[in-house]
């Protein structure tokens, strides 16, 4: 056996010498000899908990053949915290603060859901300004929810610099909810029977300031990464969810309107006053991560526009109904919705007469998304499946609860 | 007194090896982008942001244990979540500070009756800095950085005293 193959390159094995360019050996157009003879191994690759594009503590198994995903599979749990348990040992008034910390990043929505099913059980009449007022908070805090989506999808995508534009939004979307609720994300401001407080003065000006620079913000969101060309390399025609699948997952929101099916819980079933607000639902049918991209600018747009309708017709009167203290709702069970950043946010309460709930089951959107997302991993390539985790817009927390 | 500045015991130009480089950690302290709940948002996000901007202070986040001083731990932290809390704590290089943030990291917060939930991150790593607030606000998580700047050079001060003192 020759054994110089072992300290040189195969190519120098053959007569012709590699210097003339018109005829090329075989052997230099295959790997270097005793590599064709191997098998090539399938690679595990654990991307989480600890990962910075993962949005949390979501870990996913990835098996990958080179650089292409053969199976995925996601590991959850790293953030249960028994919310719907605790929810069983908490007073009516009280389980607004676990709701806050399910899907931390648009806590009013959450809290929303839970008054509208305890109101379902009570038959209360909630005065038409507090509907108002929860219609306000509650696209305010959507504003503040996409914004935080956009920023860490950018970053997931390699950009950097949309992150620190979105947290200057953020910012002052944070200092209205904190003027009204008195917090920046755990607000623990929708009770059941109404809001807990007024509108300040103060928040009203900070709410025309905000009005009145958002706009163009959002055509700079829009230019920055929307119109950012390796971006949109990244995204188009990356992680397309058509839509079957997407029914077939149960996905709602925005990531079910990227992939062509119109369903907006605030328009088909409405609650608080969203019947009387003027807005239309960005849809696309491409259900690509582009996709999902533009209905969430969009979405964020048709927001602002709502804030600027409540913020005008804002009815006068009481901001909470004539409730007990100590809320004790008569036997039954009642399922409300609501439209939250992330889709169709549900919770199921049963009333057993008692001042806590008997059960309260809570319908995360995330958790259909991820799962849609972890169907359609495989066959793309390693550093799609961070874009595509991060199009469909997972938090933890509610996925966890 | 002038002069003590040049020529005293601390003074620079007898400044110890020790006093060297905890003024460098102090003025370094970069933290691991190691979000696990709702206080990630606050004491890493915005933090990192334009309003607060921990960048001035040298608090940057660095994505790998290896690279980084600091761990923040922002969040609850479940039986599962436990493991590899510690395990990261383990790969990072000395020295190294854990600052808890928020009532859950501290003591287990609003979800210390659930069994599931470890009764603060001090039960599974060493913590330096508690932060209270469900969720800290940045300022908070600025001034526990402060106040680990201050452990720092407080723990230069004690080890220079023990050493002077077992050397007679």
């Amino acid at each position: 056996m020759d054994p110089r193959h072992l300290v040189e390159h195969a190519g120098w094995l053959t007569d012709t010498p590699p210097t003339d360019v018109g005829f090329v050996p075989a052997s230099l157009r295959r790997a270097p000899m005793g590599v064709d003879a191997l098998d090539t191994e399938r690679l595990i690759v654990n991307m989480g908990p600890q990962h910075p594009s993962t949005h949390g503590v979501l870990r996913v198994l990835l098996e990958l053949d080179g650089e292409e995903v053969v199976a995925a599979e996601s590991v959850i749990g790293y953030l249960h915290r028994g919310i719907e348990k605790l929810a069983e040992h908490r007073r009516y008034n009280a389980v607004g603060t676990l709701m806050d910390r399910g899907d931390y990043v648009s806590g009013i929505h959450n809290e929303l859901a839970f008054a509208l099913a305890a109101e379902a059980i009570m038959e209360i009449e909630v005065p038409r300004r507090a509907q108002w007022l929860r219609v306000l908070m509650a696209e305010l805090n959507r504003i503040a929810s996409h914004l935080v989506w956009y920023g860490t999808f950018g970053l997931d995508t390699g950009a950097m610099g949309q992150f620190l534009y979105a947290v200057r939004d953020r910012e002052a979307l944070l200092d209205i909810l904190e003027d009204v609720t008195g917090q920046r994300m755990m607000f623990n401001y929708v009770r059941p029977g109404g809001v807990v407080a007024d509108i300040t003065p103060t928040a009203v000006e900070k709410i025309h300031a905000f009005l009145s620079t958002i706009d163009t913000h959002l055509d700079e969101h829009d230019q920055l990464l929307g119109g950012n060309e390796i971006f949109q390399g990244r995204v188009r025609g990356v992680g397309t969810i058509d839509l079957e699948t997407a029914i077939a997952f149960g996905l709602t929101g925005a990531n079910l309107r990227a992939s062509g099916l119109g369903f907006d819980v605030r328009k088909d079933r409405p609650y608080a006053a969203y019947d009387e607000m003027d807005f239309a639902v960005p849809m696309s049918s491409d259900g690509d991560c582009l996709a999902r991209y533009l209905v969430r600018m969009g979405e964020m747009r048709e927001a602002v526009r709502i804030v600027r309708q409540c913020i005008e017709g804002l009815p006068e009167g009481e901001f909470m109904a004539k409730v007990p203290k100590v809320l004790r709702p008569p036997v039954g069970e009642a399922y409300a919705a609501v439209e939250s950043p992330r889709g169709e946010l549900g919770v199921h309460l049963v009333s057993d007469g008692s001042d806590t709930p008997y059960r309260m089951r809570y319908r995360p959107p995330a958790l259909y998304a991820l799962q849609a997302a972890e169907a359609i991993l495989p066959g793309t390539l390693l550093a799609d499946a961070v874009v595509i985790l991060g199009s469909v817009d997972v938090v933890l927390g509610e996925i966890d609860r | 007194m002038a002069i003590d500045r040049f020529t005293g015991e601390n003074s620079i130009l007898f400044i110890r090896s020790e006093q060297l480089f905890d003024w460098a950690r102090r003025h370094s302290l970069w933290y691991m982008a190691f979000g696990i709940a709702c206080c990630a948002i606050e004491g890493l996000m915005h933090a990192s942001g334009p309003r607060f901007d921990f960048d001035r202070h040298g608090v940057f986040f660095r994505a790998s244990p290896r690279q980084a001083d600091v761990m923040i731990v922002a969040g609850t932290v479940n039986e599962k979540m436990a493991a590899t809390v510690r395990r990261l704590y383990d790969q990072m290089p000395e020295p190294k500070w854990v600052i808890a943030m928020g009532a859950c990291a501290s003591t287990g917060g609003p979800f210390r009756e659930y069994p599931n939930v470890v009764m603060g991150v001090d039960k599974v790593v060493p913590v330096d800095v508690y932060v209270p607030g469900c969720p800290p606000r940045p300022e908070s998580v600025q001034y526990a950085f402060f106040r680990l700047m201050d452990k720092i050079s407080e723990k230069t001060g004690e080890r220079l005293a023990a050493r002077h003192g077992s050397a007679g």
